[in-house]
């Protein structure tokens, strides 16, 4: 195993240990169910958007994309707001959690792949004409979430009001298996791709010259893609820049673009980032801020550095 | 053997090519030249399948380029575009080592890595195998794409403009090389603006103007002055050196 990895790792592990067992009370049975339930929401969250940005930057060819620049979770906001439209609050509640969740995963993944398929399929030349269309498509898909909830009922907007922000404390306990699942599935099928991911990676003329199948695989790679969005966004919502960070952070630490390292460093830097900074916001700052603030803060401003330093590419 | 029938291709509305007939010689090297905009990179690319073929069949060695699975045909034929880039920042070894990839997928094993070497040593890029593609020439960068190319070991070599960049030495040596790699056997195809390289090393010589094949034959039925003449619209002198064309295009 890669040394770096192993660091990653065991930082990790060291954090998710503190997490679990810091100033744990007599109580203790209940509040490390309680913790363990959290950490692992924020363990497939981290890995999840960590895993999707890697695969969309690989499939764009672009370093300062990320699935939610170009509106891949504001799709499911949208799929979220049109089913409470659609079959009002307690249709909503009814729909058993499971079923709801496969269901969206697999409209997500048409989708994805239908919208940003045809955006990618001709091997992205025109980078400029990707980045604006996928913004578009983002404020397209936001407005018409926008739109859809002014005109339902105020107990219903309410609903999809706490969907559609982004909170770290609010990870659904019947929803967690699941997405576990599906997020797990997605990183195994990515993880089996790293070498066509490799040579994805070297863009269209080259890949195509080694026999690389580059639209079926550029359409493979958003479904995960999809898949992984959405189990992060039906955990705890759109979470904008927090992906750039990890990608941004895996690239510099593993500075290899070889898949097979930069995926699993991705996604224990992911995890890390999330059990690190939930750590210090219950323990430190005494919960007096959102977790998803400082990420967003954090992240517009490594974006900001990014186009600064031209790294666009 | 390629095989091109009745090819025709437009980008939008421009016609590029028009119902191109023809058959590239296996063990031999093919030039084809024509000035700019003549249509030469658009049939390289449709015979490497780098562009969706329109009208028309290619086939290369029996193998239809549009019905054979791209796997297959990577270990027919290498391909190396008119401008190169390697989308992530690879040193120059990881570049090269990718010229294995239709033949491991993955998993390299100690044969890919003795190729990819004798392919570094070949391009003169051993020195320069640790360091990163942005961090070296154009003329370097070129010589990797070059030896990833070589390293895919295949029995036919598309290469568009493959001199871009290259000092007189490094392309005097790829030339040769070329001409080597023909007398192993392999049948070789190279765009060249430079009609003298084309004199100087090639078999087979093929002139396209307009999305048409205007001639096509040796050097000496090929580089003469009516054809290039009317090729090019310029008034050229040709003569011999060592029994070959020289064409003195320059004065």
């Amino acid at each position: 195993m890669d040394r770096r990895l192993a660091v990653i790792a065991l930082v990790l592990l060291a954090a998710s240990a503190t997490y679990l067992l810091w100033g744990i009370g007599a109580n203790w049975r209940f509040v490390l169910g309680l913790r363990a339930s959290k950490l692992a929401g924020m363990l497939v969250v981290g890995a999840s958007i960590a895993v999707a940005t890697i695969l969309f930057q690989t499939v764009s060819q672009n370093r300062i994309l990320t699935p939610a620049i170009m509106g891949f979770d504001a799709l499911y906001v949208l799929l979220q707001t049109a089913l409470v439209a659609g079959l009002g609050v307690t249709g909503f509640a009814m729909l058993p959690v499971g079923a709801k969740f496969a269901a969206e995963v697999a409209v997500m993944a048409v989708a994805a792949m239908a919208l940003f398929g045809l955006l990618l399929g001709r091997g992205a030349q025109d980078i400029a004409r990707m980045i604006l269309t996928g913004v578009i498509l983002g404020i397209l898909f936001r407005s018409l979430a926008g739109f859809l909830a002014r005109v339902m009922d105020p107990n219903a907007f309410a609903i999809v009001q706490t969907e559609s922000f982004a909170s770290f404390s609010r990870i659904d306990g019947a929803l967690l298996p699941w997405a576990a699942g599906a997020a797990v599935l997605a990183m195994l099928a990515a993880f089996r791709l790293c070498s066509r991911l490799d040579v994805i990676a070297l863009g269209r003329p080259v890949a195509v010259s080694l026999g690389l199948r580059y639209e079926a695989m550029t359409f493979a790679a958003l479904a995960l893609v999809a898949v992984l969005v959405s189990v992060s966004t039906a955990l705890v919502g759109p979470v904008t820049f927090f992906g750039l960070i990890v990608s941004g952070l895996a690239h510099s630490l593993i500075a290899s673009a070889r898949h097979a390292l930069l995926l699993p460093a991705a996604a224990l830097i992911g995890g890390a980032i999330l059990v690190i900074g939930q750590l210090v916001f219950e323990r430190v700052l005494g919960m007096q801020s959102a977790l998803s603030v400082v990420v967003e803060f954090t992240g517009g401003l490594f974006f900001l550095w990014l186009l600064l330093k031209g790294r666009i590419r | 053997m390629i095989r091109i029938e009745n090819v025709s291709h437009h980008i939008g509305p421009a016609p590029i090519l028009h119902g191109i007939d023809l058959t590239l010689p296996p063990n031999s090297v093919t030039a084809l030249i024509g000035p700019n905009g003549a249509g030469k990179s658009t049939l390289l690319n449709l015979i490497g399948r780098l562009i969706p073929l329109q009208e028309g069949r290619i086939s290369v060695d029996g193998n239809d380029v549009t019905a054979t699975p791209s796997r297959q045909l990577a270990k027919v034929m290498a391909i190396l575009g008119q401008t190169n880039h390697a989308g992530s920042r690879l040193r120059v070894r990881e570049l090269v080592a990718f010229g294995r990839w239709p033949h491991h997928l993955g998993r390299a094993r100690p044969e890919d890595q003795a190729a990819v070497e004798a392919a570094l040593a070949q391009f003169d890029l051993a020195g320069l195998a640790e360091r990163f593609l942005d961090e070296v020439s154009g003329g370097q960068r070129q010589r990797a794409f070059l030896a990833m190319c070589i390293a895919q070991d295949t029995d036919w070599l598309l290469l568009d403009e493959p001199l871009n960049n290259l000092d007189m030495a490094h392309a005097r040596a790829l030339m040769a090389r070329l001409h080597g790699l023909r007398n192993a056997g392999r049948g070789i195809v190279v765009v060249v603006h430079e009609v003298n390289y084309a004199a100087a090393w090639a078999d087979h010589v093929v002139a396209l103007e307009g999305g048409r094949v205007v001639a096509q034959g040796t050097p000496h039925q090929v580089l003469t002055p009516e054809v290039l003449g009317q090729l090019y619209d310029m008034e050229i002198r040709v003569t011999e050196l060592d029994g070959r064309p020289l064409i003195l295009h320059h004065v």
